[in-house]
């Protein structure tokens, strides 16, 4: 039996945390997309594209991210589409961070009074152009700190991705613990390597948060 | 042929009607003061005609182009009719040039270069040519009502609607905003204009409206209205003003 050193513990732990890394950027950025197109739809004239936006947060929000993978994972395989696990953890993940992410911003673009709208509107600029020259810029300028601090939930989301197989950090850290019966350093290991993932981004979240407040706006 | 016409308007809001059928013909290079009680409706209507509200009933027709709730013909007439906020409502993220300039380049198309020239040229016009590269939020709350006289200005309307426009000043900065308006209504711009400032509606104003609860409730010259009110609301409401 070979004997695992603590630096090969540590060694296999950060080759798999590459993964987290990469199926967080991967969801965080998918996420972003998708829930720019979700948050034109949620604040648009249209009755029903805002209904069905809302449905679609409402529904992504109301249910537990483990849920939507195993049903990513294993749905689409009963309808007979083999997803291999990496795929369906980057989809569920995309849609999970879409739906929260289309919802912070709403509350960014709710923020502005309702002025802005009315004036570039009386400047006879379009809905897409109001959005794009007006309201988004000084949106997402607000938006900045709670889409940072959001981010690390999604690094954490994707330690629920180890349940239908896709080795990242925490599968790894369970498949180490199995060969190694060492749980308490293992996991010791793990949670150490998320908080180091997690920890400059909240805290550059308050950073942020702190510095665009001090500055108001612009400039 | 009127240049603002206004046919038998009706807005409810809920069960509450605010607009219970005006009529008001606008001729070019009028210009006119809408005044009454607030809740009479003097807002309301003034939105409508630009498309903020859309009405219930009736037809507001500007220069030919019909108010109609789509995109291209809101577009359209808004093209014709600029309006100006008691907000003042400036892009805090532009500076003053480019609030100004903004409208020109996405909606006219106007290239950088040409909409920056008449951009200056109307900056100059309300008296802020040294302002161009000023934010918002460092100008005062005059200055700020000029730059959006301006913004609006650079869409090159046929008429301008003012909604209370000098109600967020500071009294002693309630003159150089008035001063460019009634420079533009010497230039024979069509204004319609909803104040309190009578005595300015005075001195500049072709006619004078005054609504009450919905209603046109008396209509006519300026020295008419103020100096012989025919209905007791009117003279109640000149009483209290």
């Amino acid at each position: 039996m070979t004997a695992f050193t603590t630096w090969d513990i540590l060694r296999n732990l950060l080759l798999a945390a590459r993964w987290t890394i990469l199926l967080s950027l991967a969801a965080f950025i998918g996420g972003g997309v998708v829930g720019m197109l979700v948050l034109m739809m949620r604040t648009s004239r249209s009755g029903f594209l805002r209904g069905l936006s809302g449905g679609y947060i409402e529904l992504f929000q109301g249910t537990p991210l483990l849920m939507q993978l195993f049903l990513a994972f294993f749905g689409l395989a009963l309808l007979g589409i083999n997803v291999p696990s990496w795929l369906a953890a980057g989809i569920a993940l995309t849609l999970w961070s879409s739906a929260f992410l289309a919802e912070i911003w709403r509350g960014c673009v709710e923020s502005l009074p309702k002025g802005q709208w009315e004036a570039s509107a009386s400047l006879a600029m379009r809905y897409t152009e109001q959005m794009r020259y007006v309201i988004l810029p000084q949106a997402l300028q607000v938006a900045i700190a709670p889409t940072v601090g959001f981010s690390v939930q999604v690094v954490k989301g994707t330690a629920l991705t180890s349940i239908i197989g896709f080795v990242e950090l925490s599968k790894a850290g369970t498949i180490i613990t199995n060969a190694t019966f060492q749980p308490f350093t293992v996991y010791g290991f793990v949670a150490l390597i998320y908080f180091a993932l997690c920890w400059p981004l909240s805290k550059s979240s308050q950073l942020l948060e702190r510095k665009l407040n001090a500055a108001h706006r612009h400039h | 042929m009127p240049l603002i016409a206004i046919t038998d308007v009706r807005k409810r809001f809920g069960a509450n009607e605010v607009l219970k059928g005006i009529d008001l013909d606008i001729e070019p290079g009028e210009v006119i003061a809408v005044i009454g009680k607030s809740g009479s409706g003097k807002s309301t209507l003034l939105r409508c005609v630009n498309g903020l509200e859309m009405i219930d009933g009736g037809s507001i027709m500007v220069a030919g182009a019909q108010l109609l709730p789509d995109d291209l013909h809101l577009r359209a007439l808004r093209m014709k009719v600029g309006m100006i906020f008691q907000q003042f409502n400036l892009f805090p993220h532009l500076t003053a040039g480019r609030n100004v300039m903004l409208s020109p380049m996405v909606v006219k198309k106007t290239p950088k270069g040409e909409a920056e020239v008449i951009a200056r040229k109307m900056l100059e016009r309300v008296g802020l040519a040294a302002k161009f590269d000023a934010y918002p939020d460092q100008l005062s709350g005059g200055q700020q009502q000029r730059v959006a006289i301006a913004r609006a200005l650079a869409m090159a309307p046929i008429a301008l609607l003012c909604d209370e426009i000098t109600s967020a000043l500071d009294p002693e900065l309630v003159n150089e905003v008035l001063t460019v308006v009634g420079e533009l209504a010497s230039e024979g711009m069509t204004l319609m204009m909803v104040t309190h400032e009578m005595r300015f509606a005075r001195e500049v104003c072709d006619r004078v409206v005054f609504m009450h609860q919905g209603r046109v409730h008396e209509i006519g010259p300026p020295e008419q209205v103020f100096s012989a009110p025919k209905t007791p609301e009117l003279q109640q409401f000149l009483g209290a003003a």
